[in-house]
């Protein structure tokens, strides 16, 4: 199909919008409530384009393209439309640029100088909105919000519902809902999906800066796996570039003590999960399926909608937590520090960690392990802030005790990760007990059985089973909150159920750089796959220095207290909300 | 040639259009849900008679004179579909009309030979709230379904996956009443006119369809002996033409206002109109939503910023979600070309 773009021939397919014609071939359109995660929604109006033989502009997000059609995208009708929306939209954001994290992305804020956007005619009508709080993780700030709905959508996608459009016209309003039997369960994809960090992480980054300069703290940080293949995106690295080497010299920089890999306490998590599995295998009475539970948000998904599942999850902790645990106790204890003085940043790309760190059940001498949470895009904020020129920083490594943790930790960032790398761990602990009867083709030797590609993948649900020690093991991945009422009636079926919140696992996480989007969810997961394929050690039982700490903690007998955790039916979550009073001047 | 595609043809052939105020072309709407149906589950009518528009009475008229001739209308459309195809008919009115007029439609409907019909029809009326906002064809969709009264994006049309997804035959009161006419072959080419504000003889009229405003108002006896302006085609969206530009049709929803030009203080018309518009903005777009709330604004102002105005009655006109969202533009920028010098 042939149409004219700003009088140039270019051939789209068919069914495809004028947007997604024009940016396959360069043209820019610039849209705020358009994000190809979503339904298109054409509530912005600022992709406006002309179309000729039409009377009025159209929206190039909603208007399938046709053979023949000309198009303007930049002509000075559209210029002035946009330029006029862009203000009305400002007119609905009170801007907080000078303290707000997304100060150096914020698309309304790149639009507006593009087009020269006057930002004084009108007044800040949202000023008195409410901002309200869930737990600790996510708030929606009403002064913020032009009312897109990506974060309505993004978590109606999420299968939740928990945010909804209430009112209409000027009085509209996006507030949690009042139904007592729906939860936010943290996972922030709100927070990925708004254009104008309305919807956002709760912010620790300032806290994090002032600790970093307290005399009297050794404050260390932790990155997890999906970081690295994430993080370069802000920096205008390509997408999946995995930034490990520039990440230790980054938190260096910024004044972190010492930097540790989460991939690390991903080894810890796996080991104690394989257990787990082992320990279950070889009762006949077992509890089946096992579930993950290192991600929080489908903890709190759980504790609220599915209590009568709590007792099929695995225990093991999360590896931030995990880690924190080993470098608060361990570590302290080699490196003769006092515990007390040691704080913990986690660099995640998830916001519900925030809720997790936070957990009373997770604590240590009635301290929190992880003492603050920074979701990726807080982290590169500070890079951005402290004038750190990340794309030329040289590599660097981290503290020596703790490595940077086997393959299989890293495609933890991965939907179907956690899952393949415990089973990395049960093959191979099947093996050592010396039972394997290898017969037909779908039988593998088990510790040979390195990857286990079948629950691989971004697609929404998986499953597979498998045979090891001539046992059936049947497989489900829960790729996605909003996948998981397909496996809900079946969930007797399976032995290992692996469920991740976000779509594409921790790759695309609430907390990940934005835009995320299909083409870069697939990009990031090849990046963590590519990670897994290069390192020498691809599984969590053959890291030595794990297997030391795991060895004393289990000597210690401290392993309830730093391995496991425990799970409880939920309530609604804590909501709180407030109105900002301050006039806040603005800054650029 | 059989008696559905007679329908259809007579329809055609009197040229009749949507009296919604759109004026689309019944014929091809009708064939449209008709063509939609096939292989279809069964599909919904909806008689859309809640007039939210200020100005416009006449659908009230329509009912109080002609209940009978519009049940007819909607007989014929069902007749037309073929009565397995058709699910359920709604009678949308707003909550005056139907204290005012069910009685006397349901009468209608119990009789020969509406009975199958009046079973399956129900009163739909319309919420005090949002009442411009849901006379769109697809915020009325979203009403009557429970949702958000919002328009929906477009397409796909009504009159393909309309009602609950399936094909809708949305028409005006005025429609139903004219296509009774045309397959009588009585359908003289005439339509229901409202005049209202300084007429010394307000009220509804049926006159034809193609005089122009001036011959309108001198045979209604309306034609004011002041100076004046009109507003023609609603009392919010339609379009303001001075006593010299009567040499037009009165289209969209044939009514014609008039104003007192000495008396009339423009800022506070235009509070008006755009107070309405601020209140019955769904806040589904942002053009709208913000567009009518900073115009709105912007009257108050000492200072009237002309150029600011313009740039977002323009971009109303030109980026709107929906018809009513550019609708807003046609008498603030017609007033400013016709009246205000």
């Amino acid at each position: 199909m042939k149409l004219k773009i700003n009088n140039k021939q270019i051939t789209g397919r068919a069914g495809q919008t004028i947007l997604e014609i024009a940016r396959e071939n360069g043209i820019e359109i610039p849209s705020l409530c358009y994000h190809p995660d979503l339904e298109v929604q054409a509530n912005c109006r600022v992709c406006a384009v002309e179309i000729k033989g039409r009377i009025n502009l159209a929206t190039a997000c909603s208007t399938v393209a046709v053979a023949g059609m000309e198009v303007l995208t930049d002509s000075p009708r559209v210029r002035q439309a946009r330029r006029t929306n862009l203000e009305l939209i400002f007119g609905a954001h009170v801007e907080k640029c000078g303290h707000c994290s997304y100060f150096y992305d914020c698309e309304l804020l790149k639009l507006s100088r593009k087009y020269k956007v006057p930002i004084n005619r009108f007044s800040d009508r949202k000023q008195g909105r409410r901002t309200y709080r869930f737990d600790q993780a996510v708030e929606v700030d009403g002064t913020q919000c032009f009312d897109c709905r990506n974060c309505v959508t993004a978590c109606a996608r999420q299968g939740i519902n928990y945010l909804e459009v209430v009112g209409s016209g000027i009085n509209q309003e996006i507030r949690p809902t009042r139904d007592k039997s729906i939860a936010c369960v943290y996972c922030g994809q709100c927070t990925l999906h708004c254009p104008v960090a309305a919807a956002q992480e709760q912010g620790n980054w300032s806290a994090v800066e002032k600790i970093l300069s307290a005399k009297d703290k050794i404050v260390v940080a932790q990155f997890a796996p999906a970081v690295r293949v994430s993080l370069g995106e802000e920096f205008g690295l390509p997408v999946g570039t995995n930034c490990e080497g520039k990440i230790y010299t980054a938190l260096k920089r910024l004044g972190f003590a010492h930097v540790f890999d989460i991939n690390f306490g991903a080894d810890i998590t796996t080991m104690t999960e394989a257990e787990e599995f082992m320990d279950r295998w070889r009762q006949p009475q077992a509890v089946w399926p096992l579930m993950t539970s290192c991600c929080p948000s489908w903890v709190a998904y759980a504790e609220f909608y599915h209590p009568e599942l709590l007792p099929h999850l695995t225990t093991a902790r999360s590896p931030h937590i995990h880690l924190a645990g080993a470098i608060k106790t361990y570590w302290a204890e080699k490196k003769k520090l006092d515990p007390k003085k040691i704080v913990v940043v986690s660099i995640v790309p998830c916001t519900a960690k925030k809720y997790e760190a936070a957990r009373p059940e997770l604590k240590w001498q009635k301290r929190k392990l992880v003492d603050y949470v920074l979701t990726v895009r807080e982290f590169a904020y500070l890079i951005k802030k402290h004038n750190i020129d990340f794309r030329n920083l040289p590599d660097s490594d981290g503290e020596k005790l703790f490595n940077r943790g086997s393959g299989a930790a890293a495609i933890y960032g991965a939907s179907g990760g956690v899952m393949e790398s415990a089973l990395r761990t049960v093959a191979a602990l099947l093996a050592a007990t010396g039972r394997t009867k290898p017969s037909g083709s779908t039988e593998h030797s088990p510790d040979q059985r390195l990857e286990f590609k079948e629950v691989r993948g971004l697609a929404g649900f998986k499953e597979a089973t498998l045979v090891l020690n001539g046992r059936k093991i049947r497989l489900g991945v829960v790729n996605g909150l909003g996948n998981f009422s397909r496996i809900l009636p079946k969930l007797q079926k399976y032995h290992y159920i692996e469920v991740m919140a976000c779509p594409g696992g921790c790759l695309g996480g609430g907390g990940q750089p934005i835009p995320t989007t299909a083409a870069i969810r697939r990009k990031r997961w090849e990046s963590l796959y590519n990670i897994d394929k290069n390192r020498l050690m691809r599984r969590a039982h053959e890291n030595k220095p794990m297997l030391a700490y795991y060895a004393r903690i289990k000597e210690q007998n401290l392993g309830a207290r730093l391995l496991h955790t425990k799970f409880t039916k939920k309530r609604n979550p804590i909501l709180t909300s407030s109105v900002d009073k301050r006039k806040l001047p603005f800054a650029f | 040639m059989s008696k559905t595609a007679n329908i259809l043809k007579k329809i055609s052939e009197a040229g009749l259009v949507g009296r919604g105020g759109a004026s689309y072309p019944t014929a091809a709407k009708w064939a449209a849900v008709k063509a939609a149906l096939k292989n279809k589950k069964p599909g919904y009518i909806i008689v859309n008679g809640a007039e939210g528009e200020p100005g416009v009475k006449k659908d009230a008229y329509i009912f109080h004179h002609h209940a009978a001739a519009v049940i007819n209308g909607v007989y014929l459309a069902e007749q037309f579909f073929g009565a397995d195809k058709i699910k359920k008919i709604y009678i949308f009115l707003n909550r005056e009309y139907y204290q005012l007029y069910s009685f006397s439609l349901k009468t209608v409907l119990a009789d020969r030979p509406y009975e199958a019909l009046g079973e399956k029809t129900e009163f739909f009326i319309k919420p005090d709230r949002l009442t411009y906002i849901s006379g769109e064809e697809t915020a009325l969709l979203n009403l009557i379904e429970g949702k958000k009264v919002e328009p929906r994006r477009k397409p796909p049309y009504p009159t393909e996956q309309g009602l609950y997804g399936r094909p809708t035959l949305i028409n005006n009161p005025e429609t139903f009443y004219n296509v009774s006419l045309a397959a009588q072959n009585r359908y003289e080419g005439k339509r229901f006119y409202t005049i209202s504000g300084l007429a010394r003889r307000p009220g509804v009229y049926d006159l034809p369809a193609n005089l122009t405003v001036e011959e309108i108002l001198r045979q209604t006896g309306n034609y004011p002996a002041k100076a004046f302006f009109v507003q023609v085609g609603g009392g919010a969206s339609g379009e303001i033409f001075n006593d010299e530009q009567l040499s037009v049709p009165a289209e969209g929803a044939g009514s014609i206002m008039i104003y007192d030009k000495k008396r009339t203080d423009w800022r506070k018309l235009f509070k008006h109109w755009l107070s309405f518009y601020q209140e019955q903005s769904c806040g589904q777009c942002a053009i709208c939503r913000e567009g009518s709330y900073r115009l709105r604004e912007l009257m108050n102002q000492k200072q009237f910023n002309h150029k600011l105005f313009d740039e977002v009655v323009q971009s109303l006109e030109d980026t709107s979600f929906c018809g009513l969202g550019s609708s807003m533009a046609a008498p603030l920028k017609s007033y400013f070309a016709n009246v205000k010098n």
